[in-house]
């Protein structure tokens, strides 16, 4: 099988500038690690000391390979770095960038999308956003597009109470590492009423070798407001293991809104493991739209909580997995309220080697009325050496509850190669449409601009996957 | 030394001066089946006990597997043994049948001179150990326990004491039924119920198990494995219908090996016990195979039904087929975990997988976990889990047809049951397993 195709895909986010970091918090994990980002970040005390206790979690937790994959093991905790960052502070204005970052940016299109279609755009490069703006129109409707370390500082009323609610400390190895060590991210308050046209967008830069992500999100959009998020991400190839841990919390209060979308392609060397999870109050609805092309091992299962009355989760999921991928993904909707809906439709393709995995929990506790989940996995095997897996675990108490769950595996019709290929395209060409054929619906959920672009990282992967 | 030090022992790890195998080990039994029985035991002793987090215990519970109070069963008084054999009424008409009661043999039906002629042996475990050891060191608990109860099967193995051995030879067919009965008499009583069943290329039968207790509340603990083994081209049904008393605890560990071309229907039918765990593994060793697994499952008051799968493709074009119902009332819960995993190179596979839980009441709770583990392309496999309620159309209709309510809502879950009751295409088996749930409904009134 050819890869050429493969490589020049990877080659989007292949390269880096040398830049020499301003803060390094060394290699290792321990409590010093942990009191010199607090001390950079010049944090308050009840943070330091929400990370120090974060920190004995993490330790204490073991690793989940009871379930997941061993691969696990093979990340070094002592042989990573925990913070750097290359600026005092994030800017507002591009110009203001120091110039092998801004080429970093640029050459990864960020400047030009915000120009054409985002309400705002902040980008972090290794621990921290080193570019954060939003439109003007935006922010005189009182939305608040920061970083994690100023909504923390700036907004603590709002932050503090949604910080860690929605994903605890504890709720796994991951997410406890990530709370004693997180730094980045984006904080993100919509007022009441409050329809954020265009997308915010994220974008989130690994630059350096032995190094580990761990941005912190929470977005809170008030009472009717409604509001898209898009991230994206890219690391250089680097021969030894990278880790991004994040944690993202969303909070849509009573009829709100929230779409988040991410298109996670991360280079083959990055340990892509975390934790995103929602709150949709009465008649709210939070709603993933989750893409995984790259990475060597992402574990994520976005889920929603379910807590008012009619609320609604939703899960939109694409993997991707190529040579010495796996891609464990899947989604958890918690069902806490009456009439609550929950819909999860995963598609997964497995290329060459590939290994993709969809992981599901579904719970409607006892005594609800009127809940309904449905959800669909299918997996697509293109090559007799790919692999699939789908475990989902569905618990349902009482009588007025609806679920259903239904996953099939199957492969490219030869018939539709053949009949394409009767008609003049290549092999590669027809496996291609096929594939863009079997997630097309789901791509059609995307913004438009991420769609062309999924497309064509899909035509990427797919050329030299046959023959 | 008792049972219930000996597991104590087991559980804490202190070694007891007394030798464990003069208690448990008949000395009058073959060498090799003593050597098979010590080297069971101390599996039993050094595998731990599952934890918490052990995917293959997820959402049981762990409570189930403290068995300290029990205690190997004592011999059933002359009218018990009257009472039992009365109530021993299956199928009307059999091949053969055997009937025992606290791991001992109290009544066998011998088959036809006829199929003896033609070789089938329709055994007890006794019976077989004299006639046909070799049969028994060839076959006897040689399949991996894949599912979790690895040291439940080391038990069983230490302690088994009766049941069945049926072997078909080749191209040989037992038309009717072979029938048998296990009974669990007494409180805090043990039975290790075995059951290996070996068809030749091309033979065929079709075997029907009760499992029974004499009491409805006496406690009791069963630990049963099946063994099915079926040789090319063998077609095999296998029901077994569990309705130990409502307090016993129920391990049933069943595998099923088919070779090239063989056909195997299992179907396990659950109402009794009020912890049931049954394990079913199919596995696939030539390829053409086919595995039709069913399972009924009534499940009522504080029942909790705990049912783990394997459709395990090791062959390219074979076939399997899972259908496991779940009808859940009152307070009780049920598990299903099922994996079907295609290995490599297992092409045209066809594989099925589909659990349905009818939750009949506001405390019941029903887990689902249908797995898949793909490693082939050209293969077909899907899976579906549903839980839901009675249609209230469908009521509706019935009642508008005069039938009462709850005739109605019985009639309407009796329907969804038959559906994997009428897979099974043996019109005796099926009526009777009807029938035998209908009673039990008008029984729970």
């Amino acid at each position: 099988m050819s890869t050429s195709a493969i490589d020049i895909d990877r080659e989007i986010g292949n390269f880096t500038y040398d830049v020499k970091p301003y803060r390094d918090s060394g290699f290792g994990l321990s409590a010093d690690t942990v009191h010199y980002i607090s001390n950079v970040k010049d944090d308050p005390d009840w943070v330091r000391e929400f990370r120090l206790k974060a920190l004995q979690t993490f330790f204490d937790k073991p690793m989940p390979t009871s379930w997941a994959t061993k691969d696990l093991e093979a990340i070094d905790f002592t042989k990573i770095r925990y913070y750097l960052s290359a600026q005092e502070k994030t800017t507002r204005s591009w110009d203001d960038v120091p110039d092998d970052i801004k080429k970093t940016f640029e050459r990864l299109g960020i400047p030009e999308q915000e120009r054409k279609f985002l309400a705002g755009v902040e980008a972090q490069f290794d621990s921290e956003a080193v570019y954060s703006n939003v439109q003007k129109a935006v922010s005189d409707q009182g939305v608040i597009f920061t970083g994690s370390t100023e909504g923390l500082k700036e907004h603590p009323e709002i932050f503090r109470k949604w910080f860690g609610k929605v994903i605890p400390t504890g709720d796994n190895k991951f997410s406890a590492l990530n709370s004693a060590v997180f730094s980045g991210g984006s904080f993100i308050y919509v007022p009441p009423g409050v329809k954020v046209k265009h997308p915010l967008q994220a974008y989130f830069r690994i630059n350096s070798e032995n190094f580990g992500q761990f941005e912190r999100t929470l977005i809170i959009v008030d009472e009717g407001a409604e509001l898209t998020y898009m991230e994206g991400c890219t690391a250089p190839k680097f021969t030894t293991a990278t880790l991004h841990s994040a944690v993202v919390e969303l909070v849509a209060m009573k009829g709100a809104k929230i779409q988040y979308i991410t298109v996670q392609n991360w280079s083959p060397n990055v340990f892509n493991l975390v934790t995103k999870r929602g709150i949709a109050h009465e008649e709210a609805e939070v709603k993933w739209i989750d893409c995984n092309i790259g990475s060597r091992l992402t574990m994520k299962y976005p889920g929603v909580v379910m807590k008012g009355r009619k609320a609604r989760g939703e899960v939109i999921s694409i993997a991707l997995a190529n040579d010495g991928q796996h891609q464990d993904t899947g989604a958890k909707m918690i069902h806490a309220a009456d009439e609550t809906t929950s819909n999860v439709i995963s598609k997964s393709i497995s290329v060459g080697k590939g290994r993709s995995t969809y992981r599901g929990m579904v719970h409607i506790p006892k005594h609800l009325k009127g809940c309904k989940n449905n959800t669909e996995c299918d997996a697509l095997l293109i090559n007799t050496t790919s692999r699939t897996d789908t475990y989902p675990a569905i618990t349902v108490r009482g009588t007025g509850n609806v679920t259903q769950h239904e996953a099939s595996v199957s492969q490219v019709s030869a018939e539709q190669i053949f009949y394409m290929q009767q008609r003049g395209l290549t092999e590669g060409q027809a496996m291609s449409l096929s594939v863009n054929g079997f997630v097309n619906d789901l791509v059609r959920q995307f913004p438009m601009e991420y769609s062309v672009e999924l497309k064509r990282l899909i035509d990427m992967e797919m050329e030299g996957s046959v023959g | 030394m008792s049972l219930t030090g000996i597991i104590r022992e087991a559980l804490t790890g202190t070694p007891e001066s007394s030798p464990l195998e003069t208690q448990f080990i008949d000395p009058t039994s073959p060498e090799w089946l003593q050597t098979l029985r010590q080297q069971a035991w101390c599996e039993f002793q050094s595998t731990p006990a599952p934890k918490r987090k052990d995917e293959a215990w997820r959402f049981a519970n762990l409570k189930m597997l403290e068995l300290e109070h029990y205690e190997p069963a004592s011999k059933m008084d002359r009218d018990t043994e009257q009472r039992v054999l009365a109530q021993s009424t299956g199928l009307a008409a059999v091949a053969g049948r055997m009937i025992f009661a606290n791991g001992i043999l109290l009544s066998k039906q011998n088959i036809s001179d006829e199929l003896a002629a033609k070789g089938v042996r329709f055994l007890s475990f006794d019976e077989a150990i004299g006639t046909v050891p070799e049969l028994i060191r060839q076959h006897f608990m040689t399949q991996t326990v894949a599912l979790g109860s690895a040291r439940l099967a080391a038990l069983h193995k230490a302690r088994v004491n009766s049941g069945t051995v049926i072997h078909v030879p080749k191209n040989v067919e037992v038309t009717l039924p072979l029938e048998i009965f296990h009974w669990l008499d007494g409180a805090n009583s043990t039975v290790f119920p075995h059951t290996l069943i070996i068809l030749e290329d091309n033979a065929r039968a079709t075997v029907l198990e009760h499992y029974q207790s004499t009491e409805s509340r006496a406690d009791g603990l069963a630990c049963a494995v099946n063994d099915l083994i079926l040789g090319p081209g063998a077609k095999l049904t296998y029901v077994s219908i569990q309705n130990w008393s409502e307090t016993a605890r129920s391990f049933q560990i069943n595998s099923t090996e088919l070779a090239r071309d063989a056909h195997a229907t299992n179907m396990v039918v659950n109402l009794g016990s009020s912890y049931a765990r049954y394990e079913s593994a199919s596995r696939m060793r030539g390829p053409g195979g086919r595995s039709d697994m069913l399972a009924v499952n009534v499940a009522s008051a504080h029942q909790e039904y705990d049912q783990r799968t394997l459709q395990d493709h090791a062959q390219p074009n074979c076939t399997s087929d899972l259908l496991y119902k779940n009808a859940l009332s009152d307070f009780s819960r049920t598990i299903f975990a099922g994996l079907i995993k295609v290995e490599e190179h297992s092409h045209k596979t066809d594989a099925y997988q589909k659990v349905r839980n009818l939750i009949l009441s506001d405390d019941a709770e029903a887990n689902s976990m249908p797995g898949l583990e793909i490693l082939a392309d050209d293969v077909r496999c899907s899976h579906g889990a549903t839980s839901g309620q009675l249609e209230e159309d469908e009521i509706f209709y019935l009642l508008s047809r005069g039938i009462p309510e709850t005739a109605a809502r019985k009639l309407l879950v009796a329907g969804f049951l038959n559906e994997a009751i009428a897979r099974l295409e043996n019109a005796p088996i099926e009526e009777y397993i009807n029938d035998f749930l209908a009673r039990a409904s008008a029984g729970n009134e």
